[in-house]
């Protein structure tokens, strides 16, 4: 598959999101025979994003388990398994399934390295297939992110694209923390080249400028990145600069406020609801970081206050091109 | 040590019928007895089942068929699934409660709730589409298990009002792994409470077979908690209705839970959105084929001469209908307005809500000024 031809490298590949981190995964799990895989139809199956598509085929059933459908099990399970030494790999089948394993994680995984006064550590991983946009059922469209972001002992990061996803799955599974990888679903099948060599590649908690611009800064993460490259690509009359934050926490604080100092203008954006959502905690750790070089207030695009809507309204629920830009045009109207 | 040892035999096709399977109709359409479980029917209670099963079966032909049309974002099917679904709802009287999962559009059907609105999720217009008591039928859950610990409480506050009702709450092989379905079963044992819990092994929780969830047969786990647990052939719907309807008397009557277990097949995919070639025979679907729940009782209608081929004929007429209406009806569901994100969050007008609503409706209109 490697090609040479113009920019694209021996290492490059073209690997759609889903894909890309299954490539993660299996280089993850030739490197450390420890690493094992577990969640509902990631073997037989493959998972329902096909992200571990193949795995059990050539790792076997003692290293990509099909769990019984019980999340609180997958988690807690895998918690044990990271005592006895192993780097569990856990996929939520869809971010509403979470929930079942909250206590598991954010009073257990969370706390153990802390309540162990740093003698135990999990290297956990917890993938979880996030947001809407794909018409489904209820429960299948959720943003989950704020409850886990809230948590102390947790890194919580997001890919946005193939190649991070590539990267970032490797990067969370040698990590000694537990990390929440969120994987924007509705991103599963877009396509990119992915440079297979992970030398060049961004720490798991650094935030990335994904376009660079001088007017106003766009701070996003997941599914929402691509939305924020294609409003500033549209917007023929500003410079619009887009950070992908990628490590919501801990957050990369550097990038973000270096990119709203130059530009003085920052709209964050997300799918989760508004209203005590991750962007409130970006929003008034701008204002408190740069106030002096702020232009306008922080502005906030994202879901409503409301349960995830029925699938014929998620467009209006959802931010779009149109929402960021009319952000876009209120901070400059300020 | 081998990391396998509960998973039991290799699955290939299907062996023959389980021990200790409650059966009054065999595959062939033959009444059978059973010691513990009667049956006794008029022809026209008999025919009435039928009439379910066929009509339920096009319910959900049609539905699928919409789905594939792009009609409906997506449908569980219940294909193979109609005698324990008809048989059991059944066999529950007007003021008995049912919680279903996602998967029991025949309990719907029991329950009387106009099939097009059994629709409305499906077509992303609503998260449900009927009135819960008027119907004595709970929401749809998709979370798994989670309804089981609901039916308990419900059945607690039955057994505070002094009532003679019971409550029956729906759920498939793959539940009975989750805590919640674990708790329901220790809090209605120790509780006492009018409730069958009545599980549809349909043998596949997605793409894991029922060896993925449990060592030992499904009805048996209710040995632990301290409660009876039966096993009933699934595809016959006597059978489904007789035992139900055991249980639910036994629930009235203070005797408790009990634990049903619906042998049965899932013969479709899981959702429309799932492709079972990747991890089952086709063989074990064939094998099930041959037990089909609607097959058995239009050959017992035949040879039992309860029936004749002009009422078959009439049934198919009937369901062949049924089917266009759903079909026409769906097609002029409205989609839903813009407000409705807002409405029924909250019993009142949220000032939070208030806010979003008047600044997005706004925003719309702001669309309409630039293109006038």
């Amino acid at each position: 598959m490697a090609q040479v031809e113009g920019s694209v490298t021996v290492s490059t590949e073209i690997l759609s999101l889903s894909r890309a981190m299954n490539e993660g995964l299996r280089k993850a799990m030739e490197h450390d025979s420890k690493v094992v895989v577990m969640g509902e139809d990631v073997g037989r199956l493959g998972g329902v994003f096909r992200v571990t598509d193949g795995l059990q085929k050539d790792f076997g059933e003692s290293r990509v388990i099909d769990t019984p459908l019980a999340e609180s099990g997958i988690v807690g399970t895998a918690i044990g398994l990271a005592l006895r030494g192993y780097r569990p790999v856990c996929e939520i089948q869809f971010d509403g399934f979470v929930f079942p394993a909250f206590n598991q994680i954010t009073s257990q995984l969370a706390k153990m390295r802390l309540r162990s006064l740093g003698m135990l550590e999990l290297p956990v991983v917890i993938r979880i297939p996030f947001g809407g946009g794909i018409g489904a059922a209820e429960h299948h469209s959720e943003s989950p992110e704020a409850y886990f972001t809230h948590t102390g002992g947790l890194r919580v990061v997001a890919c946005s694209n193939p190649s991070d996803a590539y990267t970032m799955i490797q990067q969370a599974i040698s990590c000694p923390d537990p990390v929440i990888l969120f994987e924007p679903k509705r991103r599963y099948w877009d396509k990119a080249p992915v440079d297979l060599d992970l030398s060049g590649a961004a720490p798991l908690g650094r935030a990335v400028v994904a376009r660079e611009g001088e007017d106003v800064t766009l701070l996003a993460y997941g599914p929402m990145v691509k939305t924020c490259l294609e409003a500033a690509q549209a917007d023929g009359s500003r410079s619009i600069e887009v950070v992908d934050i990628r490590s919501l926490s801990p957050l990369d604080e550097a990038t973000v406020l270096s990119s709203v100092r130059k530009t003085g203008r920052c709209v964050v954006v997300h799918e989760a609801p508004v209203f005590s959502g991750y962007g409130a905690e970006l929003a008034a750790r701008v204002t408190e970081r740069c106030f002096y070089d702020l232009e306008a207030p922080v502005l906030r695009v994202g879901g409503f206050s409301t349960p995830y809507p029925p699938s014929r309204l998620e467009d209006h629920y959802l931010p779009d091109l149109d929402r960021v830009l009319d952000a876009v045009d209120r901070t400059f109207a300020w | 040590m081998t990391i396998d040892a509960a998973r039991g035999t290799p699955r290939g096709t299907v062996a023959e019928s389980p021990p200790g399977l409650v059966q009054l109709l065999t595959p062939a359409g033959e009444r059978v007895e059973h010691p513990d479980y009667e049956i006794d029917l008029t022809a026209e209670e008999i025919k009435g089942l039928y009439r379910d099963l066929v009509i339920v079966r096009r319910l959900d032909t049609e539905a699928l068929a919409l789905t594939r049309q792009g009609e409906l974002a997506v449908w569980p099917s219940l294909r193979g699934q109609e005698a324990a679904q008809i048989g059991s709802a059944r066999a529950l009287l007007p003021g008995d409660m049912a919680f279903p999962s996602y998967r029991e559009h025949g309990v719907a059907w029991c329950r009387g709730v106009d099939p097009v609105k059994v629709l409305g999720s499906y077509r992303g217009i609503n998260h449900a589409g009927w009135d819960p008591r008027k119907h004595n039928l709970h929401l749809p859950t998709i979370v798994i298990g989670s309804q089981a610990l609901h039916a308990t409480g419900y059945a607690m506050g039955i057994q505070r009002d002094g009532a003679e009702d019971a409550v029956i709450v729906y759920f498939g092989d793959g539940a009975t792994s989750e805590g919640d379905l674990n708790e329901a079963f220790v809090w209605s044992a120790v509780q006492n409470a009018p409730i069958v819990f009545f599980c549809q092994n349909n043998q596949w929780a997605i793409s894991e077979p029922s060896e993925r969830q449990s060592r030992i047969p499904l009805h048996r786990r209710a040995d632990g908690f301290g409660f009876p647990g039966v096993r009933v052939d699934g595809n016959d719907v006597l059978a489904c209705l007789a035992v139900t309807r055991k249980a639910l008397d036994g629930a009235r009557s203070g005797q408790g839970p009990t634990l049903v277990e619906a042998f049965t097949y899932r013969m479709g995919a899981h959702t429309t959105t799932d492709d079972p070639n990747r991890y089952r025979l086709q063989a074990e679907v064939e094998a099930w084929q041959l037990k089909d729940p609607v097959d058995r009782v239009r050959a017992y209608l035949l040879k039992s001469r309860t029936a004749d081929q002009e009422f078959l004929d009439e049934v198919d007429a009937e369901a062949k209908e049924v089917g266009a209406d759903l079909r026409r009806r769906c097609l002029e569901l409205p989609d839903p307005e813009l407000d409705e994100l807002w409405d029924n969050v909250y019993v009142a007008e949220h000032p939070l809500l208030a806010d979003e609503r008047a600044r997005f409706t706004s925003y719309l209109r702001s669309f309409d000024e630039v293109s006038r």
